[in-house]
């Protein structure tokens, strides 16, 4: 493996120039960077789409959109934000940092990646110009449930099945590459307990990706079947099931929020250490948390139908399971916190973000498990209550670890230091905007508005108007993100090959910016 | 429109910083409801609210401590310890107890909500896109519930009422002290029917037929009011349910006169109709029916609804187009409207379409004649 390396290496000695670089590059910081900006890139049109849903939900009537442009706003800003701004940019990270991590050159199919990264562009290009078709965009919600989403569709769903087609090809290359990475290309020394907890997080992510992006081929593929060939896997009259692909969807689907959450676990144990000055603690309580949380995510997917009336022994089942998922959780956070206790902290930008992660995640966990209990369920569900919950999870629980990340790293990406002060200035705008946003949403949920509804009854209008303002101070701060993260890419505040006086592991013996090849020689690992 | 919206900003940031008499009238927590079902689950829900706020005021308690205490700035020195097996087995253990106590009380409420026997009174409901339809099963009733709101309230061109968006033309009505039972199904695509003051919601599913029961106690008559939970189309959020809850005696006096009015419109149908009355109600029913999908205008709606206006059905064969309205057309999204409108409502419409929006086919369908093709 070392000489198929070594000689790899002679033809190379730094990127080429020009455009054909991007298009060309098997190198895993071009690949990285690539998914980091397409991700960001989505987070905004995303974020565009939540600002118009907000927009019309300042207060009751209709006044800017349609009900049925409504719906598309919906549902894109579902699927552009899960499939094309949380997962390419943990994807990103991934690139970047596993091999630097575990003391590789690059990826181990750097080919592959290369592949992987560019499907994305046409997939949501694809995806998003369905919104200028003249049957509109898909609007059956992101999860899509059947009959809604192939009797009822609109033309354009074929283009969405061909899209989500593509975003599975590429996680699951995506996926392959980095179990290929982290098996085979770890230095002399790197024994599995050893690696980074970043690095044990996203082994496990992508077998959940390899286990359940097939299943979501599977169930577009059968309403493909449903919609062009005359199949009733899901239409009642032809003797199928509607609510069988809800069982298919969810059989994906939850799996797939433990996809945007796991890599965040990790970002957020690298983080936490390094401004604690301490080791993480319990580290191998952590590793076994994160497998079964894994294992997990694959029985309790009937706990979003509690409402389709399963029997009464299935509803049991996946109540309890769903509660098991408190105990590992619950661990991770009491770790994270004992990693704080008696440390000698201090409060940079990542370390910022990633305190508010463990505070705001774990409220979104606390929702999570009052929805776990079924028969209070049948009072939240399909809720701004449930909106509430996973936009906590989500936006400061996977997208704050995100940001973290990107503070936390971006010295040894670009060798310059960011501004402290605009990204603290960044931190608390969001925040603030965060909690403005979403925690109102929990008060209008437990008063009985619907999710996804243009316009709503009187009592719940304060609250609403409450959210929106907060979701347009969100928004517009993550603005200031992108201007923090230029000026960083063009600054020439030189950063240390350490970056941070506490930080930890191989990364950080590289010296800053990242040479174009990682490691052309193993490191030592102690 | 602009000082109508800074108008609202201003009084949404005057209400942040008011007192908590405010905050209650903005419906801040679950509703108790009114029946036992509802009230356990309530009790449920705060239960576990609490466990939540207790156990995160201990971790986040413990966390802000550190924050304060351990820190660089004050001069706090790094310890070195990382691991207690002790620790990790403790927080294992604690909330796993606490996990089981949650379930007690889970499981026996859920027991409870899913024991829909010896229940006296029979409804079935069923969704469609974007109404339901009420069938007292053992009698002669069957109704459809549409939205009242008009659009002028929803377009903001009239003052919107009391209870915008959630009030119907035509209530559900359940006598109380009765255990009922509704047995829910769907026509179209999924919808979900849930009134928060009864802790009722589940799935209406087409080729499912699902169950759930409420039995209001005697002394809690009124109206309840909810709404679709699960999105079913573009006007999803535009299909409420309200039940009237009455006593037995009066839920008997409305039976009787349920039936004695469908009587009463089956001998209207008999009678003569001109063109204008028959044009006047056709608009009305058109707006509060049809428009949804085809347009205020007839003009139709992305490339499922096809317009109105113009088409081959309404400008074509009478018969054909009676056709189309009466039994839908399958495998698309038309309905039939056989079972939603009268025999009256039905002739204006068709009237209507054939001669509104430049239409002009100057044809008159007449309620018998929407009879014989009943009877065809």
């Amino acid at each position: 493996m070392t000489s198929v390396v070594t000689s790899h290496e002679d033809g190379h000695h730094g990127p080429a120039k020009g455009l054909m670089r991007w298009v060309l590059t098997t190198n895993h910081k071009d690949i990285g960077t690539m998914y980091l900006w397409f991700s960001f890139t989505m987070l905004l049109i995303g974020g565009a789409m939540a600002l118009i849903i907000r927009a019309e939900l300042f207060e009751p009537g209709m006044q800017l959109i349609e009900p049925e442009f409504f719906n598309q706003m919906t549902t894109m800003h579902g699927l552009i934000m899960v499939f094309g701004a949380i997962m390419p940019a943990f994807v990103g990270l991934a690139n970047w940092l596993v091999p630097m991590m575990v003391g590789a050159p690059d990826m181990a199919l750097p080919r592959m990646n290369n592949l992987s990264f560019w499907i994305l562009p046409f997939a949501f290009g694809m995806l998003i110009l369905t919104l200028f078709s003249e049957a509109g965009a898909p609007n059956f919600g992101w999860t899509f449930y059947a009959p809604l989403s192939t009797t009822y569709a609109p033309s354009s769903v074929t283009f969405f099945i061909f899209g989500v087609h593509l975003m599975g090809i590429s996680s699951i290359m995506g996926a392959i590459n980095i179990i290929a990475t982290i098996l085979n290309m770890r230095a002399p020394g790197m024994t599995l307990m050893k690696m980074p907890l970043f690095v044990w997080t996203w082994l496990i992510t992508a077998y959940l990706l390899i286990a359940v992006m097939p299943v979501l081929a599977g169930v577009v593929t059968m309403m493909l079947m449903d919609i062009h060939f005359g199949t009733s896997f899901f239409n009642a009259a032809g003797g199928g099931d509607p609510v069988l692909f809800q069982h298919v969807f969810w059989f994906f689907g939850h799996p797939e929020v433990y996809i945007m959450i796991l890599p965040a676990f990790g970002i957020v144990s690298q983080i936490i250490p390094t401004f604690a000055r301490k080791p993480l603690f319990g580290y191998a309580s952590m590793v076994y948390a994160t497998a079964s949380i894994a294992f997990l995510s694959f029985i309790v997917w009937a706990h979003h139908m509690f409402t389709v009336g399963l029997p009464l022994a299935t509803e049991l089942f996946f109540m309890y399971a769903t509660m098991l998922i408190a105990i590992p959780t619950g661990v991770k956070v009491f770790n994270w916190v004992s990693t704080m206790f008696r440390g000698s902290m201090t409060f940079e930008t990542p370390m910022l973000f990633a305190l508010a992660f463990v505070v705001l995640f774990t409220i979104g966990g606390f929702s999570g498990l009052m929805l776990a209990i079924a028969p209070a369920d049948f009072q939240y569900h399909d809720t701004y209550f449930v909106v509430a919950h996973f936009h906590y999870v989500l936006v400061p629980g996977a997208l704050f670890a995100i940001i973290a990340g990107v503070y936390y790293w971006i010295p040894k990406w670009c060798g310059n230091y960011y501004n402290e002060t605009l990204g603290k200035w960044h931190f608390w705008l969001s925040f603030i905007g965060v909690n403005i946003t979403f925690f109102p949403m929990h008060f209008v949920g437990l008063a009985g508005m619907p999710r996804r509804i243009p316009d709503y009854a009187l009592q719940f209008a304060d609250f609403n108007a409450v959210a929106s303002v907060g979701a347009f101070i969100f928004g517009f701060s993550q603005l200031l993100f992108l201007y923090i993260v230029i000026t960083t890419i063009r600054g020439n505040n030189k950063a240390s090959a350490e970056v941070w006086e506490g930080a930890e592991g191989l990364e950080w013996t590289l010296e800053s910016p990242a040479p174009y090849h990682s490691f052309s020689e193993p490191p030592e690992v102690k | 429109m602009i000082s109508r919206t800074g108008l609202r900003l201003s009084s949404v940031i005057t209400a942040m910083f008011v007192s908590q008499s405010a905050a209650a009238e903005w419906g801040l927590n679950m509703p108790q409801g009114v029946t036992e079902v509802s009230q356990s689950i309530y009790d449920l829900h705060m239960l576990i609210f609490w466990i939540c706020v207790w156990i995160g005021v201990l971790v986040f308690g413990v966390m802000f401590y550190s924050i304060y205490k351990h820190r660089k700035s004050k001069g706090a020195e790094p310890s070195k310890f990382h691991e207690s097996l002790t620790l990790e087995l403790l927080w294992t253990a604690i909330p796993t107890l606490i996990l089981i106590l949650m379930a007690i009380p889970a499981t026996s409420t859920l027991v409870k909500m899913y024991d829909a026997s010896d229940a006296q009174i029979d409804i079935k409901i069923t969704g469609y896109q974007w109404k339901w339809e009420y069938d007292y099963l053992g009698e002669d009733v069957r109704f459809f519930s549409n939205l009242a709101t008009s659009k002028d309230e929803i377009y903001n061109k009239q003052e919107k009422g009391e209870n915008y968006l959630l009030e119907v033309d035509r209530e559900m009505v359940i006598p109380t002290g009765v255990k009922v039972r509704f047995l829910l199904t769907a026509a179209d695509v999924i919808h979900a029917w849930w009134v928060p003051e009864f802790a009722v919601k589940k799935d209406a599913i087409p080729g499912y037929v699902n169950e759930m029961w409420v039995n209001v106690p005697v002394g809690k008559e009124g109206i309840y009011r909810g709404q679709c939970a699960e999105l079913c189309g573009v006007d999803h959020g535009f299909m409420p349910v309200v039940v009237r809850a009455v006593s037995q005696d009066d839920y008997r006096a409305w039976l009787a006169e349920q039936v004695a009015a469908k009587a009463a419109e089956a001998a209207a149908a008999l009678g003569d109709f001109s063109h204008e009355e028959l044009m006047t109600k056709g608009a009305e029913v058109y707006a509060s029916r049809c428009a949804a999908c085809h347009g205020q205008n007839g003009e139709g709606m992305g490339t499922v609804f096809p317009a109105l206006k113009d088409s081959a059905v309404a400008l074509g064969d009478v018969q054909k187009h009676i056709d189309v309205v009466l039994n839908g057309t399958p495998g698309t999204a038309m309905q039939a409207f056989a079972a939603q409108l009268n025999d009256v409502e039905l002739a204006a419409v068709v009237t209507f379409e054939r001669n509104a929006w430049g239409n002009d086919t100057g044809d008159t369908v007449t309620p018998k004649q929407i009879i014989d093709a009943r009877n065809q």
